[in-house]
């Protein structure tokens, strides 16, 4: 029996991966996103929303992330917005490899501005470093209060969260203070805002807080 | 099901390390993981067992060495591990707290042996 050292990390191609994309956004000057929820909590909805406050003011690009097909993609499209889609056939999660090409097809668009809508899941996507500068996770009150708890990765990986669906609290057993307290819990350095897409709530000041970390960069 | 990503890169990462030309038999693989890096053990052992089948790493071991979480805090300045996830001081009960480990996801070395 012999001994083979190694000490590597699992993920480091992707990691490597990952650093290359952090560069060319860097080059480029581009703020890039990266979206995670479970499916449904309305990630889509709230880029919409976010496009039309923003698409006059910066240059938005979108990487739509889905199992299948291009429903998400033909949404932005109708922005005139560039987007790519990635479709994985049943992959659970994006990786920086993916990102790497799908950005290659919009090398050529002015983006200042880049969303990366991940697959919903709010658990395999934490664990992939896609060369982002922050982490949004999106949960939306229909969720329950209790899922920070359950699906802690997403939560403390993130640099903000948003709650979504605020106006559905009053049919809900679900309480958007136990909620924060249960994200704050998993990661105390959270900023947390509230929103409802179908009420325009909280969409502006969402969008005043992105605005200043593209202007910080 | 990310554990199958994990677990192909594992054998990818070893493939680079195995002497080429010999006929070697790995034995084992041995790991560190952190408690929080958000990967199912028994998951990826199942994931490593169907990916491995026709590669040198058939029939090898995943042995894990599971990392604890241990935070730093920044306002009593005490190094503690914590065991239920959440993110604070256990001595001081603060928030303001560094994670110093546990989200390894490391291959530490491989066990083999030549036929």
């Amino acid at each position: 029996m012999s001994i083979i050292t190694i000490e590597r990390k699992i993920l480091e191609k992707n990691d490597a991966v990952a650093e290359f994309n952090r560069k060319n956004f860097k080059e480029k000057k581009i703020f890039a996103i990266n979206l995670l929820s479970s499916p449904g909590s309305g990630k889509t909805s709230i880029l919409e929303k976010i496009i039309e406050l923003l698409k006059d003011k910066v240059n938005i690009g979108v990487i739509e992330g889905d199992i299948q097909t291009k429903i998400d993609a033909e949404r932005i499209e109708k922005y005139g917005i560039p987007v790519a889609q990635i479709i994985t056939n049943g992959a659970c999660h994006l990786d920086a490899i993916l990102i790497r090409d799908a950005f290659s097809t919009l090398s050529d668009k002015q983006i200042s501005l880049l969303f990366i809508e991940n697959v919903g899941n709010l658990v395999c996507p934490a664990t992939f470093d896609l060369g982002e500068n922050i982490k949004i996770v999106i949960v939306s009150t229909t969720e329950g209060d209790d899922k920070p708890l359950k699906y802690p990765a997403a939560f403390q990986k993130a640099n903000a969260m948003i709650i979504n669906k605020v106006d559905l609290i009053p049919y809900l057993n679900s309480s958007i203070e136990i909620l924060k307290n249960n994200a704050l819990k998993i990661n105390p350095n959270l900023k947390i805002f509230e929103t409802s897409c179908t009420k325009n709530i909280g969409i502006d000041k969402l969008c005043e807080w992105l605005l200043d970390n593209i202007n910080k960069l | 099901m990310h554990e199958l990503s994990i677990a192909q890169e594992i054998i990818n990462i070893s493939a680079q390390y195995l002497p080429p030309n010999k006929n070697i038999s790995v034995k084992a693989v041995k790991l560190k993981i952190g408690k929080m890096s958000n990967v199912f053990v028994d998951s990826l052992n199942f994931c490593f067992e169907l990916l491995s089948e026709n590669t040198p790493l058939k029939n090898a071991m995943l042995k894990i060495q599971i990392v604890p979480v241990v935070v730093k805090c920044n306002d009593c300045l005490m190094e503690n591990e914590i065991t239920d996830d959440l993110i604070y001081c256990p001595n001081c009960n603060s928030l303001n707290v560094e994670i110093k480990c546990g989200n390894e996801l490391d291959i530490e070395e491989l066990e083999i042996e030549e036929l």
